[in-house]
């Protein structure tokens, strides 16, 4: 099997792979050409900039379903990581677009102005939201475009790995990870919601979609250019991400999310495994983040809640966990549905008795079709294509033989 | 001779007939002297006449300003006659101001009123404490003892004394003397008196002796080219240490004339621009003044030629900053007194010190009790069926909410909550039950999938709330028994909802505990926790067992809502904001035990509390630290404080 696949070119033994590289590339065709910017102006502006954050949450889901779906660490906390990411190249926009505008304002007084001046006058801009008058230590890099790009990977990537090595070394596992992770999240929510965390506290960054530099540019292009920057990363990260997952790698992967002391005692290094996928997951995560905030704008620490990371959660359960496509899907689907019931364009039933508003029913159906998913349909929409393959999952029925979640059952030892 | 007796004779004749003309008596006299004043009716120039009446120690002082107080002191429009008077139609009946007997009436338009302002009659007010310290009347001894305690002053310290040796009430005696002694320490003029006041109150807590004592031992801090003569130093500086930085000493210099102001670097520029001459300032171009270096040297040259005022340049500072001395002085004069003072305070820090800490156990107590009460349903649901529930935190918020709603029935308070509680575990207890039989039941062996699942029900249920009670907070009332705190003294002190709370912690620690060790149920919870087939096995249905637990624990739950509605504010996040928390107590407290969740409670509550002491400005950090110290902990002891042994432990 190990052999054949070294022989086998990878998009060969997967069709599933080009397919969907196929219809990632139409579709950003068919945007670019439908866009303001580049077509007849079918999809507005704000519309691509939708599209385009949606590829960064598939992204997100990405990570997630790699670190869930094939690893088995239910994290709850990738969001913060993606929060971090937005924050990191957050910095360095709002630094270098206020820094334009300070000099512009400056370059009108009498005198020149000194550096010290335009410091000065830059942090006051930043933080006279918060009370402060001078930058924190944290934003030393903040004028460095490719330092706060090298941050975007490095300060998640850091987290997760320290992280991950207090917790896999401990071997805190299942739901004891899970809580943990989201007790991080949390923390790092609160930390950031105080005014002397270094980063405005709950006001955040804001002005992120304007680019330093870029004032003439009209919003119609920079919007299509982060579309395909965001899906230019979506397409790269699905490679990667299968790559991990369709060798022996991956399926290490699986062997740890079926049973993992089974594998440990087979001689792998399950923490390594695990504090590998996590870390790169996160990294994943902190660069969906830095495409996502420059879109939407403003990044404040209430995005980095834990019931966000929940509901990242929830995209790929519904999705469809343990399949690459199945978490673009289900990000995709829940996330652009999710927008238009919240965005108040269904129109509201009424019963006579009572007018159903899908504004304020829409999460109330999200959690009971997620619970209903989680309970009828384990695979998600993802489950669908197999349906359709005809691909059966093996009846797993009857009691279980061993001590373990994953141990064979009577019927399956049967066959 | 002669003439001497004739003037003898003449002084004698004229005496009998002022008597006889009704002479001034001495009360009466006072008010003449001083009746411009008292007719001008002005704060700034009032004050030597109540001081005169107050101070007189004549009998009749105390009705006459309070008569004035009282706007019924008159004074007749010929002669300036002071009468305390009461209207009576067009009349007045006039009461004499020394005898206090009625001197007969007179009409109105003959008379002035006499109308003090607020000013005047808080002067009037402060004057008459002393013949209230001597008053009969109980309440008013005290009110002007209070008055007193509120703003002391100098004067009030002699008819204080005075009022002591008469005072027949022990508690009063006792605050006077309290009082008595607080003013002398503050304004006797005699030091070795002041001295022995201060050294009696070692030890004591009090914040009435702290306010008394601060302002003698607070500091200013100075420069100059030597200590002055007489000035009572508390500390020597140098600058650049860590008690005075050298910017610090640099203001202290600029203040003390030693130095010329320092000039901001805005200041500067500003000086700068008004001096641009064809394009040039003091031989710079206005191009090049765009670095520090550049702009100094433009307005040094500015300086030379005499445009601007100087400013310190760096030698001078140095210069000046070796050559002065910087010392911090008490505005106290007296050593003595200053030694004292910091002596007993340094005593008191200490007693301060051991009951803050009790009041912050207390606290942490309690903060640790409603931890317990919120996580002690999630330990029994997760402890004993491996079933971890999200929408715990919305069972919480479930019991709230049905509190609100019974309050909306019921409008006596402590009614409504007795009612209330069981009401709330009843709706708990069902809620439990559905979701064990819709949701949980069909996930048995799928504990991830399980969290996700009760995730979904959470987040239902939160908008459910919204959608049924709205956005904003709805009140929780408690009764008011519940109403106001224990106090030990001035500074340990709990409410009684907090200690309500604990109680019901108690309780409910009780209860778990006699379920679970003493009845046929908790006898077979535990035979299902250890091993579900073999109790199947011998009659015991697991399956109505893990049903009975669940809604025993989403029951307790709902109560926990109730008691934590009573004060925080309802809202549909009022189970979020616990749930990490009651997570965290299970997990560091240990899974499946009792006494670990209690621990676990104890350190969480402790731990915060105790963040918050060494950082009380910031409660979202402390959060903070507090995860990640359990983050940490978890690294030690992964199975939590205390870890079940043997195979029931799992993996």
């Amino acid at each position: 099997m190990a052999a054949a696949s070294t022989r086998m070119p990878l998009l060969r033994k997967h069709p599933s792979l080009l397919i969907f590289l196929g219809v990632l590339a139409l579709f950003t065709l068919a945007v670019t050409l439908m866009s303001e910017a580049y077509g007849p102006g079918i999809i507005s502006a704000s519309f691509v900039k939708t599209l385009g954050k949606t590829l960064c949450l598939c992204l997100i889901a990405l990570a997630m379903d790699l670190v869930w779906g094939y690893t088995g660490i239910l994290s709850l906390g990738h969001f913060a990581f993606f929060g971090l990411g937005g924050y990191m190249i957050g910095m360095w926009l709002m630094y270098a677009r206020t820094r334009d505008i300070v000099v512009a304002s400056l370059a009108n007084g009498a005198l020149p102005p000194t550096p010290e001046e335009i410091r000065d006058a830059v942090a006051v801009q930043i933080f006279g939201v918060v009370g402060g008058n001078t930058f924190p230590t944290i934003w030393y890099f903040a004028s460095s475009f490719w330092a706060q790009l090298a941050l975007v990977v490095l300060v998640p990537g850091l987290l997760a790995l320290v992280f991950g090595w207090l917790a896999f070394r401990s071997r805190v596992t299942g739901v004891y990870l899970s809580i943990l992770t989201q007790a991080m999240t949390l923390a790092l929510a609160l930390w950031l919601f105080q005014n002397d965390s270094g980063l405005r506290g709950n006001n955040g960054l804001s002005g992120l979609q304007n680019l330093p530099g870029a004032d003439a540019i009209p919003q119609s292009y920079v919007s299509i250019w982060f579309f395909w920057a965001s899906a230019a990363a979506l397409g790269l990260a699905y490679l990667l991400c299968f790559w991990i997952v369709s060798g022996k790698f991956g399926s290490v992967l699986r062997g740890i999310r079926d049973d993992e002391a089974r594998v440990r005692f087979l001689g792998y290094p399950v923490e390594g495994f695990k504090l590998f996928v996590f870390t790169l997951t996160a990294v994943l995560a902190g660069l969906a983040g830095a495409l996502y905030y420059p879109q939407a704008g403003i990044i404040n620490p209430a995005e980095m809640a834990p019931i966000a990371s929940v509901y990242l959660a929830v995209w790929v359960a519904i999705g469809g966990r343990g399949r690459l496509y199945g978490a673009v899907i289900g990000a995709a689907f829940v996330s652009l549905v999710s927008s238009v019931f919240t965005g108040g364009r269904v129109p509201d039933v009424n019963l006579g008795f009572y007018t159903i508003q899908w504004v304020d029913w829409w999460q109330v159906m999200l959690g009971i079709a997620f619970v209903i998913v989680t309970i009828v349909a384990p695979k998600g929409i993802g489950g669908l294509f197999d349906w359709f393959e005809g691909v059966k999952s093996p009846d797993r029925k009857g009691e279980p033989l061993g001590p373990d979640d994953g141990a064979l059952r009577e019927k399956e030892a049967v066959e | 001779m002669r003439s001497l007796l004739a003037a003898l004779a003449a002084v004698l004749t004229l005496a009998t007939m002022a008597l006889a003309q009704d002479a001034p008596g001495p009360l009466q006299t006072i008010l003449q002297t001083y009746r411009e004043p008292i007719q001008k009716s002005s704060r700034t120039t009032v004050g030597p006449a109540i001081a005169a009446l107050a101070g007189s120690g004549l009998p009749g002082a105390e009705t006459v300003l309070q008569a004035w107080s009282d706007r019924s002191l008159w004074v007749r429009k010929t002669d300036g006659f002071f009468a305390i008077a009461e209207t009576s139609g067009n009349d007045l009946a006039l009461t004499d101001v020394d005898s206090g007997q009625p001197i007969g009436t007179a009409p109105k338009a003959d008379f002035d009123q006499l109308r003090p302002n607020s000013g005047i009659k808080s002067v009037i007010a402060s004057a008459m404490v002393q013949f209230q310290l001597s008053s009969p009347d109980r309440a008013t001894r005290e009110k002007a003892l209070a008055s007193i305690a509120r703003d002391p002053s100098t004067d009030q310290l002699a008819p204080l004394r005075a009022s002591i040796a008469g005072e027949a009430d022990p508690v009063l005696k006792a605050q006077k003397e309290r009082l008595e002694r607080l003013l002398t320490l503050r304004f006797d003029p005699d030091e070795a008196a002041r001295v022995s006041a201060i050294k009696s109150f070692s030890g004591d807590i009090g914040v009435d002796l702290r306010a008394a004592l601060n302002p003698i031992v607070a500091t200013t801090r100075a420069a100059g080219p030597a200590v002055p003569q007489g000035a009572n130093v508390a500390q020597m500086l140098t600058p650049g240490s860590s008690a005075l930085s050298e910017d610090e000493a640099k203001a202290l210099l600029v203040s003390a004339g030693i130095l010329p102001p320092v000039i901001t670097p805005a200041e500067r520029a500003k000086a700068l621009v008004a001096n641009i001459v064809d394009g040039q300032v003091g031989g710079v171009a206005v191009a090049d003044l765009d670095s520090e270096a550049n702009r100094s040297a433009a307005y040094e040259a500015l300086e030379v030629a005499g445009a601007v005022p100087p400013a310190a340049s760096d030698a001078d500072v140095a210069a000046a900053m070796s050559s002065a001395v910087f010392y911090e002085t008490y505005a106290e004069p007296s050593p003595a007194v200053t030694d004292a003072a910091l002596v007993t305070l340094r005593s008191v820090e200490l007693r301060l010190a051991l009951n803050q800490f009790i009041d912050l156990a207390l606290d942490a107590l309690s903060l640790a009790s409603i931890y317990f009460l919120a996580a002690i349903g999630l330990a029994i649901t997760f402890g004993v069926m491996r079933v971890i529930n999200m929408a715990h935190g919305e069972f919480i918020m479930m019991g709230a909410y049905t509190g609100y709603v019974v309050q909306q029935y019921i409008a006596d308070y402590t009614i409504s909550i007795l009612v209330a509680l069981p009401a709330a575990f009843v709706v708990g207890a069902l809620a439990g039950i559905a979701m064990e039989r819709l949701v949980i039941r069909r996930l048995y062996h799928r504990p991830l999938e399980t969290l996700l699942a009760t995730f979904g029900v959470s987040i239902a249920l939160q908008q459910l709330a919204k959608n049924i009670f709205g956005t904003q907070a709805r009140p929780l009332t408690s009764p008011d028994w519940l109403g106001g705190a224990l106090t030990f003294n001035d500074i340990v002190s709990i409410s009684y909802i907090r200690i309500a709370i604990f109680v019901l912690a108690l309780i409910f620690l009780g209860v778990f505990l006699f379920i679970m060790k003493r009845t046929r149920l908790g006898l077979e919870v535990r035979a299902v926790t250890q091993n579900p087939k073999m109790a199947a096995s011998m009659g015991i249905n697991p399956e109505r067992i893990n049903m009975m637990t669940f809604a025993l624990g989403s029951g307790i739950a709902g109560i926990a809502g109730v008691a934590i509605g009573l004060f925080a504010k309802v809202t549909s996040e009022l189970g979020q904001d616990y749930i990490v928390q009651s997570f965290m107590t299970v997990v560091v407290g240990g899974v499946g035990n009792i006494w670990g969740t209690l621990l676990g409670a104890m350190l969480i509550g402790f731990l915060q509390k105790g963040i918050e002491w060494l950082n009380p400005s910031n409660t979202l950090a402390a959060q903070t630290y507090m995860i990640i110290f359990i983050i940490i902990f978890i690294q030690f002891r992964p199975r939590g404080i205390i870890a079940l042994k043997g195979r029931a432990a799992g993996d």
